[in-house]
């Protein structure tokens, strides 16, 4: 696929490392040719510098017989523009833009295609921000991801001595909570994935991700770990526009407070939040933390455009005496130095925010694409379609579908409509080696690696070799 | 040498449309033939050749008005119109005094309602139009409304109109012209009058006592054409059409003057005051109905809810009927009432007191103290309606606030010295910087200000000019510095 991405942000760059990696032809366009220059030494990326907007940069990009057009500059103008100027010009069929701004989707007309032409927009702000908030509202977890609109969760948690599961064989999992589904996707241990059977024993340390109606999450949590108290008391560290969002949204249902160092920032902040305090300074300023009460803090989140900010002011936090602290780190490597030291909970906007891109980009129904541990595991949600002759899954039991290894279908979620067309309910199935898959049933499958994404999307593609 | 002869030209000005607006009376007069004509002629005629010389003396040296001119102009406006608006009252009363017929005119054109008349209902219908008639001109403004029938005054009108307008945000205007704002806000307060007047007059009042009254609530005023003041009609009807319209006063007309032109009811659901002005004055009437069921003050609840209801909106929107002697209520209810009159009336409106929105700010500024101690880092801009409030609006509205509360202090001390029992001393003060009208003790609404000696009557006069130009205005002009080249 011919695809072109517009920004060489931090969301357009790992837009393009992921998608780089599947054997795609990507071109980066960005004003900024330094940014190009590093990018282009470190993945397999045509650049072109320029500005974005411009029909004859777009040209030079190769719009014209490109398959995909990813708008995400910092700027939501340029990218209006550049997909009107795709459509037009270029007739481009699929155009994603990035609009930080919810006014504009809040006038959905201006984005069809007698106007700025923009297929479907994303607000990778926002997308982190629910992130963070689901995370807030399952304080024990280091990852809730939702499938099927909500109807199914994915958890990732981390397995505590004390936990009535732990060092219990998985098929246990049944006598404890005879009433709920519950299926045990993975487990990572020392980072290591192992593929979980009946026998596994969960022992403390262990990362595992399980997939369960979401009204069962909770219940499912108790069985790994002690849960902990409500959150109370949050400190955010940086007032950008994740800060901002993340305070505007919960400030009503918990004591915020919010640091921003930028004096004519706070202003603006304190203007528009309502009851979250703002305070000016520096989040790694001890004396600050502590006269607002570090120790009692019962979650820390810092956020600043910084990474390493970050590390340092939640680790500093933690030694505090914040309860659980949650940072935004980008880097990998970083990652796997801090999280569950110092620092409870590492985000990767990037990784959260091109998941719902990437659902775009895959061939397929994926409905939803969603990166695990920092994008080394994924889990799809795709919709099975076709008859039973056509496809390799509708009509199947589980057990006759040939699955790459590393990848369990840990899922179905089964619409029941009534004659008219209206959905009357989802049914969550966890499947069993006997259960048939049917058609327009979304499959929720999870992969251990990403390289089996791809094998798993081609195992769920209509195959026209049966015509 | 600063030249005083434009802002003697402009007052030229002001003065002959003043004159021009005494033909309203008189014409009433003529058809009623209540014998208060030549009452009327003589003041017409004086008032317009007084303005007239004036202007025409000062013709040469006409220019735009200049930020002292504004303040200079809108002072001496306000203090030398009511000599004129007394001439009608001196010549049909002559009894009656210079001293007393200028309390009477300022407390007309201040829309303040104190009176040192009685025998009301007898005086000719003319008569009491033209009192009342001065509160519903100096409700929305004299200068408002040349401001918005003579653009002439070019550049100074903006200055003009924030110099008189009561509200602390002083910059904010509704349309680009100035002129067209002044319109704007008339035409929305002609046509609440209208509307009231047509409610009234359903309600029960005759025609004219329904214009009279209209006149009134309007402008906030308080005369009335009865001495027992709106008591006389002893009519629920009539009670609550002046409660809702008071209510309706009380609001800012720029709200009601957007809601109009939008046909919409957005700006009353945007307007930061609105919820406050009607919850505390809920509050209140609730509060107060529960105090004096109590205290056995009236026969049944019925009849307590319909007193405390009535004067709680007339005396905090500083309207300032009466339909009962309520200083025979316990003394916390009357301070109360009395009290509530310093704040209630929103910016913008015909009412008088600090506004709502300096009490909100105050409240606010208050709370963001308590905060910054607590946290010393911490940012809490004072916000009213979303809309940060900047810091010079801030130290204007503490400095206001400071100045009201001295001068009621030492009004009171003045009065005081003068030989008044300080109850009532203090409760006039209150009652006329806030130009709300009847007092308590000796100036309560059974009685009227007729007892007071010359130098009190005068010290009052000049508290409710005082009050109606919100302090400054008129200390900005007493002080040596406005003088000063």
């Amino acid at each position: 696929m011919k695809i072109i991405i517009l920004g060489a942000g931090q969301v357009g760059a790992s837009v393009a490392e992921n998608l780089a990696s599947e054997a795609n032809d990507i071109t980066l366009v960005d004003t900024s040719a330094e940014h190009l220059e590093l990018l282009r030494d470190r993945l397999e990326v045509r650049t072109v510098c320029g500005n974005a907007a411009s029909p004859y940069v777009l040209h030079d990009a190769g719009a014209e017989d490109a398959d995909l057009l990813i708008a995400v500059t910092q700027s939501d103008q340029t990218n209006l523009c550049a997909c009107k100027v795709a459509k037009t010009l270029f007739n481009l069929p699929t155009r994603i833009a990035r609009l930080r701004s919810g006014d504009f989707v809040d006038y959905p007309e201006l984005l069809n295609d007698d106007n700025f032409a923009v297929g479907f927009s994303i607000c990778p702000e926002q997308i982190v921000t629910d992130h963070i908030k689901r995370l807030i509202s399952f304080p024990e977890a280091l990852q809730v991801l939702e499938f099927a609109d909500g109807v199914v969760s994915l958890i990732g948690v981390r397995a505590f001595a004390g936990g009535p599961l732990i060092g219990h064989p998985l098929k246990a999992i049944r006598y404890h909570m005879p009433n709920v589904e519950v299926r045990i996707a993975a487990i990572y241990r020392n980072g290591e994935p192992i593929m979980p059977e009946g026998d596994t024993v969960i022992v403390p340390g262990d990362e595992v991700f399980c997939l369960a109606a979401t009204v069962h999450i909770r219940q499912v949590m108790r069985e790994l770990r002690r849960s902990d108290q409500p959150m109370r008391r949050i400190m955010i560290a940086g007032g950008g526009n994740i800060g901002f969002r993340l305070a505007r949204s919960i400030e009503n249902d918990y004591n915020v407070k919010l640091l921003e160092l930028n004096p004519r920032r706070t202003e603006m902040l304190a203007t528009q939040l309502d009851r979250a305090l703002v305070l000016r300074g520096d989040s790694t300023d001890e004396k600050l933390l502590e006269n607002e009460g570090i120790d009692e803090t019962d979650l820390f989140v810092a956020l600043t455009n910084n990474e390493e900010d970050n590390i340092m002011s939640a680790s500093l936090a933690k030694r505090m005496g914040a309860r659980r602290t949650l940072a935004l780190i980008n880097r990998k490597s970083y990652v796997d130095l801090v999280q569950g030291g110092p620092i409870d909970i590492a985000v990767s906007p990037a990784q959260i925010s091109i998941g719902t891109l990437l659902a775009h980009v895959r061939r397929g129904d994926v409905v939803a694409v969603h990166s695990l541990r920092r994008g080394a595991a994924e889990a799809l949600e795709i919709v099975a379609h076709g008859s039973e002759k056509e496809s390799k899954v509708v009509g199947k039991a589980i057990e006759q579908i040939q699955l790459p290894r590393g990848a369990t279908i840990g899922a179905i979620v089964r619409e029941h409509r009534r004659e008219d067309g209206r959905l009357v309910r989802h049914e969550v199935i966890m499947p069993h080696h006997d259960t048939v898959i049917r058609s327009n049933d979304h499959v929720i499958v999870f992969c251990t690696h990403k390289r089996l994404v791809r094998q798993v999307e081609k195992l769920f593609q209509v195959g026209f070799t049966f015509l | 040498m600063r030249s005083y002869f434009p802002v003697l030209n402009a007052m030229g000005l002001i003065i002959m449309i003043f004159g021009l607006l005494m033909s309203f009376p008189i014409a009433i007069s003529y058809y009623l033939k209540d014998g208060a004509h030549i009452a009327f002629d003589t003041a017409v005629l004086i008032t317009f050749t007084s303005g007239l010389v004036l202007w025409l003396l000062t013709r040469g040296k006409r220019r735009d008005l200049r930020v002292p001119d504004g303040f200079l102009l809108v002072a001496a406006t306000w203090i030398v119109l009511p000599v004129f608006g007394a001439i009608p009252l001196m010549a049909y009363l002559p009894d009656l005094g210079f001293v007393y017929a200028y309390f009477e005119a300022v407390s007309g054109l201040t829309a303040t309602g104190a009176t040192v008349l009685s025998g009301l209902d007898d005086m000719p219908v003319s008569i009491n139009v033209w009192r009342t008639f001065m509160h519903w001109i100096g409700g929305m403004g004299v200068i408002v409304l040349v401001v918005a029938i003579l653009p002439l005054l070019g550049i100074g009108g903006r200055q003009l109109f924030k110099a008189e307008v009561p509200t602390p945000m002083k910059e904010s205007s509704l349309t680009p012209r100035i002129t067209e704002t002044a319109k704007g806000l008339w035409i929305t307060y002609i046509l609440l009058t209208v509307a009231c007047g047509i409610s009234l007059w359903l309600a029960g009042l005759d025609g004219w006592d329904a214009l009279i009254h209209a006149f009134t609530v309007a402008g906030l005023g308080g005369f009335s054409s009865k001495d027992a003041s709106l008591g006389h009609f002893n009519s629920v009807p009539v009670e609550i059409v002046v409660i809702v319209f008071a209510l309706l006063a009380g609001l800012n007309y720029a709200t009601h003057y957007l809601a109009l032109v939008r046909r919409s009811p957005r700006p009353y659901l945007r307007d930061p005051e609105i919820p406050f002005f009607f919850g505390v004055l809920a509050l209140s009437v609730a509060l107060l109905t529960v105090y004096l069921t109590q205290h056995n003050a009236h026969s049944d609840l019925g009849s307590t809810v319909r007193y405390v209801a009535f004067h709680v909106v007339s005396i905090s929107t500083s309207l300032g009927l009466a339909t009962y002697d309520y200083t025979m209520w316990p003394m916390f209810a009357q301070m109360w009432i009395l009290f509530l009159g310093s704040f209630i009336a929103c910016s913008g409106s015909t009412g008088g007191g600090i506004k709502m929105m300096r009490a909100m700010i105050l409240y606010k500024q208050v709370f963001r103290e308590i905060v910054r101690s607590l946290h010393p880092n911490a940012v809490h801009p004072v916000r009213l309606g979303g809309q940060p409030v900047s810091d010079p609006i801030l130290h204007a509205v503490l400095g206001f606030s400071f100045m009201y509360m001295v001068s009621i202090v030492t009004m009171t001390l003045v009065l005081a010295a003068s030989g008044l029992d300080i109850i009532t001393a203090f409760s006039a003060v209150v009652a006329c910087i806030n130009n709300t009208g009847p007092g308590l003790g000796a100036v309560g609404p059974a009685s009227n200000y007729a007892g007071l000696d010359p130098f009190q009557i005068s010290a009052l006069s000049f508290t409710m000019i005082l009050g109606r130009l919100e302090i400054f205005t008129l200390l900005v002009v007493l002080t040596p510095v406005f003088w000063r080249r």
